[in-house]
């Protein structure tokens, strides 16, 4: 485990802790509630930074893809195999295989994270501004919009809708593969679950606790999106009204 | 450069079209003069370049030979989306904007015009009510509209810029046979009142005959077969095969073209005996009443129920 980064040691001290603790029982709240500001809530914010960093440049990156090959159609299908093969290498060998380019850096987790909002975004944007039915694009047209007229006013806002679902399957992976991070750096919720491990029994309240942290996190996340997707969509829900 | 108010004087000046790879011209030589104001159906069986001489018009199929003109300027003078700007459009499906409200709809071309708001407003409420819906309607979204309303809402939001020629791809086709016979109707009714050239395309010869000042038949290949008033067409048909698409009956479609009330009728001699019917009905349906009343003669009768004159089937043979 040549990659570990030394952090500051939070395996919890047998001898001093409450007898939960000091017992490795199930769950203790006490050490939670003792080690939230030390231990968990940086963990918390930096796993959070790390996602939005990834998800926000992939974003910005897939929609121009999208939007640039959605023109030049000859080039979708080359990104598409590239983008696809891109998700079969392993996490962490991804890792490893950038950091003689990028050291062991914030760097190379965010270009590994970035890369796999990619490969689930550029699809999704994609097939989203394919989906206009061809009536309305021809309706678009005839009535004298030009091309970038047609992608802002119709093509773009028809796409939200599969936009958001895709960043919903983005941020949620992007969350979980996050924790992965912690292999390289002492980062997010995946470094409190990697030092408890290091334990000779592994700590499970820390254990439990990070990873509750991060299922919440993905699902405090993903309600948001349905949220913002309701407030953009408004002709999509009214369909049955 | 604007397209003018009003209606538009169309002209088709040899205009030719043939896809890559396709044996057969969509399109041939196909020469039109349709002066402004006037309903001009194109109609034929698939294949005969209906519609791809409409779509021609607005520029989404670009044509090989020849030139259309509008107003006596070529469509080729303006930029395509400038030029589209200035004809109406209606297809089929409706091809309304899911992602916009009614109002939102009609206001793109408007908007895209550069109108000032408040002018779009007052517009959008006129238009509402001129095809016939509510002005509660414009929050409304297409998904919430039955396919009646979605073609109303198609048909407003091609007229909004006040365009002067209006063209209309099938609008009907995908209705029920209730609904179409109301909205073409009202499309008639619409055509009287505001002054617009409209080119309707259509594979139905009953919807042809219902709805145009003019005919333009056109057969396989794209060639213009015959190109006529609905009458003029149903008495003299140019050749076998507009004789043929007419259908046989064309006697009683002629008869339908016309209503009692502007038919020479014999006078009334008093206390008629015999069916009585409405001068308001169309020769075609006073045949059929006379048919079944299996008598010699009905009795025609004035809005106000008092006796017009008597119809005889003498009367039907020499409208023919």
């Amino acid at each position: 485990m040549s990659l570990i980064a030394s952090g500051s040691p939070v395996i919890p001290n047998f001898g001093q802790g409450s007898s939960c603790v000091r017992g490795d029982h199930t769950f203790c709240w006490d050490w939670v509630r003792q080690h939230w500001h030390d231990t968990l809530e940086p963990a918390l914010v930096q796993h959070l930074v790390l996602t939005a960093i990834a998800v926000g440049i992939g974003f910005a990156i897939a929609i121009t893809l999208a939007m640039v090959t959605h023109y030049a159609r000859l080039l979708d299908h080359p990104i598409g195999v590239f983008s696809a093969l891109l998700y079969t290498i392993p996490s962490l060998a991804l890792f490893q295989l950038l950091v003689p380019f990028t050291g062991i850096t914030t760097s190379t987790v965010e270009i590994a994270l970035i890369a796999y909002t990619l490969v689930i975004l550029y699809p999704n944007i994609s097939a989203g501004l394919r989906s206009p039915p061809p009536d309305v694009l021809e309706a678009a047209r005839g009535m004298g919009l030009t091309p970038r007229q047609v992608l802002w006013r119709v093509e773009l806002p028809l796409a939200v809708p599969a936009i958001i679902a895709g960043l919903r399957i983005a941020v949620v992976s992007t969350i979980s593969i996050a924790t992965i991070a912690a292999f390289l750096l002492p980062k997010g919720l995946g470094f409190p679950i990697f030092v408890a491990l290091q334990n000779p029994t592994p700590f499970k309240t820390e254990i439990y606790a990070a990873g509750a942290l991060a299922v919440g996190l993905a699902l405090l996340c993903d309600t948001a999106l349905v949220l913002l997707q309701r407030l953009l969509v408004p002709w999509a829900r009214q369909r049955f009204a | 450069m604007t397209l003018p108010a009003g209606a538009a004087e169309l002209v088709f000046d040899n205009v030719s079209k043939r896809y890559a790879g396709r044996d057969v011209a969509a399109v041939s030589s196909l020469t039109l003069e349709i002066p402004a104001g006037t309903f001009c159906v194109l109609v034929g069986p698939s294949g005969g370049g209906k519609t791809t001489a409409l779509k021609m018009v607005n520029r989404l199929i670009p044509f090989d030979d020849g030139d259309i003109r509008i107003d006596g300027r070529s469509i080729r003078e303006l930029p395509a989306a400038e030029l589209r700007r200035g004809i109406g459009y209606v297809i089929q499906q409706g091809g309304l904007f899911p992602h916009m409200t009614v109002g939102e709809n009609i206001a793109v071309v408007p908007k895209l015009l550069g109108w000032q708001r408040s002018r779009i407003d007052e517009r959008t409420t006129a238009l509402l009510d001129l095809v016939g819906l509510e002005p509660a309607d414009a929050r409304r979204y297409p998904a919430q509209l039955s396919g009646g309303q979605r073609q109303r809402v198609g048909l407003a939001r091609a007229l909004a810029a006040d365009p002067p020629l209006l063209l209309m791809d099938e609008p009907f086709g995908a209705l029920d046979p209730i609904t179409r016979a109301r909205l073409q109707g009202e499309l008639r009714r619409l055509h009287r009142e505001v002054e617009k050239t409209v080119i309707f395309v259509t594979h139905d010869i009953d919807e042809a005959i219902t709805m145009g000042d003019r005919i333009a038949i056109l057969r396989e290949g794209g060639y213009l077969a015959q190109y006529d008033t609905p009458d003029a067409i149903l008495a003299h048909p140019a050749d076998e095969f507009v004789t043929k698409f007419i259908g046989e009956d064309r006697a009683l479609r002629r008869l339908a073209l016309q209503r009692l009330v502007d038919c020479p009728l014999e006078p009334a001699a008093g206390a008629e005996t015999g069916a009585h019917v409405w001068s308001g009905v169309t020769v075609r349906n006073a045949v059929s009443l006379l048919l079944e009343s299996r008598g010699d003669h009905l009795v025609v009768e004035n809005d106000d129920g008092t006796v017009r004159g008597i119809f005889r089937w003498a009367d039907a043979t020499e409208l023919l």
